[in-house]
């Protein structure tokens, strides 16, 4: 027995409310951030990923307030993610109770941040976002780019190389989410996982585009992932996570029961 | 009976999750300060840690937190709880950024996980060790109790403790390479996983530290 594989729910909170869209829009209310996240650390959860899209800077405060309940109330790792552009913006999230920081836009425009702040706060805190879209077929090969803006505006960055690069900065682990499956309960994108868990030595995270649960177990047996993330399946109550955590135990996957 | 439980803040990364998981098992007061008089007055001591481990000792040195940690454990003999680097930072060496000096308070070294690290099957693992891992309870310890031998406890580390003295050894690990996962010595007891981010298990390990008299 070893290391368990993770299982992540994700809160993607807008303004204070757990929201949920499908390929990004169409959102839809899924309740108080702080209440289901305490749900969540009871149903045993294995960390809880907290990701804001608020725009407004007003929405920015509450969130520092709604990660500092949900550090106060939740006993398992709590990654914070969305909008974290600067060193100063990790270290408010850190004090506010955050355990890792999720760096996506920022590391594009900026991939030194990565460097400096996993200089500053030890690569165990920072975790790169990479928004990946397939995007062309070379030699029936598929090809993954980075996309940034929720998925809309395509950066030329090649989504491998890029988990690559973000690695030896100094990240700590990888939330990899398929912008083609995000919201769409078809299952993770299993072909870009496997390449970038393949090519990079640090933690990679599989998200978007959970519907039940084989989809969880198929981002480990295939994609080769080191957690999996969720946020709809469990949301609006289909799954548990205890039911989640079975399933793959039934199927030879460790987990923490 | 709790007391007063001093949180050793030497300005590395957030110590509130640590303070607020001790409250929630029934800390009677916790102080998360570097202030001698209120470390010296408290009647226990955990001494966490984040970061690199250069940047850690120098902090540490430069708050006199060694002195204060030293004197604590070795002649008040206080109930002394060291978390993830500040495990780390009691040992002699440590192989992070180039290397660097530890405080020796317990001999033995701190290394690197390498980059490519294999299980005994051969399976590639991953660096940093992050995740919730088993713990094999190699020694009875009044901060096991209640908490059954191989339940899993969350660690995120590159560098893994290798104590020169074995018998120290509370709890233990295979990643690729044997691992330190707890050492006790008299009133000291340290974790290399973070109790404060174990769920229901580490949470009972830190109310097993609030009513441990220091004694194994």
């Amino acid at each position: 027995m070893g290391l368990a594989k993770r299982i992540i729910p994700c809160l993607d909170v807008e303004n204070g409310r757990v929201v949920k869209g499908v390929n990004f829009v169409d959102i839809r209310d899924a309740g108080d951030p702080v209440e289901i996240a305490i749900r969540y650390n009871e149903q045993g959860a294995d960390e809880i990923t907290f990701l804001d899209i608020t725009a407004s800077h007003e929405g920015r405060e509450t969130t520092v307030h709604t990660v500092e309940q949900i550090a106060e109330n939740v006993f398992i790792p709590l990654t914070v993610g969305g909008g974290i552009r600067t060193v100063e913006d990790i270290r408010t999230m850190l004090n506010a109770g955050a355990d890792k920081v999720s760096i996506n836009t920022a590391a594009i425009h900026n991939p030194e941040l990565v460097r400096e702040a996993a200089e500053r706060f030890g690569s165990q805190c920072i975790v790169v976002a990479i928004d990946a879209k397939r995007v062309e077929d070379v030699g029936g090969e598929p090809r993954y780019e980075i996309f940034t803006h929720g998925g809309r505006k395509p950066t030329g960055i090649d989504a491998v190389a890029w988990a690559e690069k973000m690695a030896s900065l100094g990240a700590g682990e990888i939330l990899l989410t398929s912008m083609d499956r995000d919201g769409t309960k078809n299952g993770f994108e299993l072909g870009v996982t496997r390449a970038i868990t393949d090519a990079v030595n640090i933690p990679v995270i599989a998200s978007g585009g959970v519907g039940n649960l084989d989809h969880l177990v198929e981002g480990v047996t295939i994609g080769g992932a080191d957690a999996v993330l969720a946020a709809s399946i469990f949301h609006f109550g289909e799954y548990t996570v205890p039911q989640a955590k079975a399933y793959m135990a039934e199927r030879d996957i460790e987990v923490r029961l | 009976m709790s007391g007063v439980v001093a949180v050793i803040d030497y300005g590395m990364g957030n110590l509130h999750s640590v303070a607020s998981a001790l409250e929630h098992v029934g800390a009677e007061q916790v102080l998360v300060t570097h202030d001698a008089e209120l470390i010296r007055q408290a009647d226990r001591v955990v001494f966490p840690g984040v970061g690199a481990m250069r940047d850690c000792m120098a902090e540490i040195r430069r708050l006199k937190c060694d002195q204060l940690l030293a004197d604590a454990l070795l002649e008040q003999q206080k109930p002394v709880l060291a978390i993830c680097v500040g495990m780390q930072a009691l040992m002699t060496r440590s192989e992070e950024n180039a290397g660097v000096d530890c405080l020796d308070l317990i001999p033995g070294n701190v290394r690197y996980f390498g980059s490519s690290l294999n299980s005994a099957e051969g399976e590639r693992l991953k660096v940093p060790h992050m995740g919730w891992n088993e713990v094999h309870q190699t020694r009875d310890h009044p901060l096991w109790q209640g908490i059954e031998d191989r339940t899993r406890f969350y660690f995120v580390h590159s560098y893994y403790v290798d104590a020169a003295q074995r018998d120290l050894v509370a709890g233990a690990l295979d990643y690729g390479v044997h691992v330190d996962a707890a050492l006790a010595r008299d009133n000291l007891f340290a974790v290399q996983f973070h109790p404060e981010k174990s769920h229901t298990a580490g949470l009972q390990l830190l109310k097993n530290f609030l009513q441990w008299n220091g004694q194994c």
